[in-house]
């Protein structure tokens, strides 16, 4: 892969290392290229594939590109085969040329493959580390069977300056929210009471990825999750009075 | 006849017009009131469907699932309650299995207002999407509306089976104020309504194959197209995808350095790439399939 895939390299971000040695203490391949992360690790005696994203990296159509082709490779060479998303994104690329080059598509083609890998067997993992924003974590990690996070990672919609010129609730206003509503707060314990992240992984990470792999079911289901842990009282409701109504 | 436009129409018109007549009923309709608990919150206005019709009808006599969102309220983007109602309703598609699910998008992508449960509500839908595709259920996106289809609903209206587009359409992940707010007025002018044009609208959409199928934006151009994209189901495969992820690395290998639509247009051996917004749809597709031809 070429240089373009580096974006703004920035000095705050976790130490992606770090992160995959405590999940693969029994030894992973991972190499990263730009900001993109490739490999295998092994855990509890299987090996996964991982594909991943490093450096709050934006994703523009040539990352975006290159995780869905590895998934893709994974799935015709190696069926069956865990995969492991490690993620951390700003979101995706916000420039003309992406959108130029239609972007959509090459980000619904991560989502698309992982739902080809699913269909054909591959339980699929998602873990945010760092940051997880609007279409990077959509088409990604919210794309996974089990999305888990660490406990200092971030998720949210999209930054605040731009959320406010386009809701036109002033900055301030949403700087506030974000720190009381559960509904607004990109701390990654909402997005568990709300069901989107399974669990926050703490300690053993290894053990963490494990009880993941356990826990993974083809199904989405957050919406029912989000109804047990009281985040989001609505969404599992009405889904099921449209889809069983007569 | 009359020629109503899709465009200036309600999500309600919408289905109306479309569907074959008397056949829709509706399901979890705005009697049952069920409003946004997070607009509520925040003390802002609710609408009683939060802003997307869906249910069940008929199209040329087939049996479809149809959802519809209101562009008109909070600009379609979807929130807990209207992600919910969609996602019922792809649920009700892999259990009925109608001929297909249609879905009306309108809508800038996540409500901002919802934050946090509007992006899982638009997660879900995209998930939604692919597990009825799994199942069979062919799923056609239409885009023709005032609030175009942005956001994570670009995201899911590329995992649908087809797209339909008009030329007034406009399709993207990042909508234009998005990207000038990020990189400022130099990158994207979000006023500059030909710039938009040409990288998101209908016509330029049509010729990347990101629309499979350009229309009229009347109703009976909407209608017309979406039985034909009905007649042309995609399965979602491995080797579908590999096929389209050679497609899209092939059009990075062609386009990654173009700067301008008109640069993609010229590329593509359009004579005059100024003309194209004049030009009318038929004439357009004649053109466009003997360029693809040569």
């Amino acid at each position: 892969m070429t240089a373009s895939l580096v974006t703004s390299t920035q000095g705050d971000a976790v130490d992606w290392r770090s992160v995959v040695s405590r999940l693969f203490p029994e030894g992973h391949d991972i190499v990263q290229d730009g900001d993109l992360l490739t490999g295998s690790g092994r855990c509890g005696g299987e090996t996964l594939a991982v594909v991943g994203t490093i450096h709050h990296a934006a994703l523009g159509v040539e990352i975006s590109l290159a995780m869905a082709q590895y998934i893709l490779k994974i799935v015709r060479e190696y069926p069956g085969r865990p995969l492991l998303l490690l993620i951390d994104t700003q979101g995706q690329r916000l420039r003309q040329r992406d959108e130029l080059l239609g972007i959509h598509r090459y980000v619904a083609l991560i989502s698309k493959a992982i739902q080809v890998a699913r269909d054909r067997g591959h339980r699929v993992i998602g873990l945010v580390y760092d940051q997880g924003v609007s279409g990077g974590i959509l088409a990604s990690a919210f794309s996974a069977d089990v999305c888990g996070a660490l406990p200092g990672a971030e998720i949210r919609v999209m930054n605040l300056p731009a959320m406010a010129r386009i809701t036109r609730i002033p900055e301030e206003q949403l700087r506030e929210l974000s720190r009381k509503s559960p509904v607004f707060a990109p701390d990654p314990h909402n997005y568990v009471q709300m069901g989107a992240v399974d669990s926050i992984w703490e300690g053993d990470l290894a053990q963490c990825l494990q009880d993941a792999l356990n826990r993974a079911q083809a199904n989405d289901h957050r919406a029912r999750l989000a109804l047990e842990r009281g985040g989001r009282l609505l969404a599992g409701r009405i889904a099921r009075r449209v889809a069983d109504d007569a | 006849m009359r020629h109503r436009s899709f465009y200036e129409a309600t999500a309600r018109q919408r289905i109306v017009e479309i569907l074959d007549a008397h056949s829709f009923a509706e399901l979890v309709g705005p009697e049952q009131r069920t409003v946004s608990p997070h607009m509520q919150a925040l003390q802002l206005p609710v609408a009683f469907d939060d802003g997307v019709v869906v249910g069940r009808g008929t199209l040329h006599t087939k049996p479809v699932l149809i959802a519809a969102q209101e562009g008109g309220f909070v600009g379609g983007a979807v929130g807990e309650v209207h992600g919910a109602k969609i996602v019922g309703l792809l649920e009700r598609a892999r259990r009925e299995r109608p001929a297909a699910a249609l879905l009306l998008i309108d809508s800038g992508g996540v409500r901002l207002h919802e934050a946090n449960a509007g992006l899982i509500a638009v997660s879900e839908i995209i998930r939604a999407i692919l597990a009825a595709r799994s199942d069979g259920v062919t799923i056609i996106a239409a885009i023709g509306g005032a609030s175009g289809c942005f956001g994570g609903m670009g995201i899911a209206a590329a995992c649908c089976s087809a797209v339909v587009m008009s030329e007034e359409g406009r399709l993207a992940l990042s909508g234009p104020e998005v990207i000038e707010t990020a990189h400022g007025v130099e990158e994207f002018d979000s006023r500059d309504r030909a710039l938009v044009w040409r990288t998101m609208g209908g016509k330029y959409r049509y010729l990347l194959e990101d629309c499979d199928v350009l229309v009229d934006g009347d109703m009976e151009g909407f209608r017309a197209g979406i039985a034909a994209a009905m007649e042309a189901p995609q399965s979602l495969t491995l080797e579908a995808l590999e096929r389209e992820q050679a497609m899209l690395a092939r059009r990075l290998q062609i386009f990654g350095s173009s700067r301008d639509g008109r640069d993609v247009w010229r590329t593509l051996g359009w004579p005059n790439p100024e003309t194209v917004p004049l030009v009318p749809t038929d004439v357009f597709l004649a053109q466009a399939a003997a360029l693809r031809a040569a």
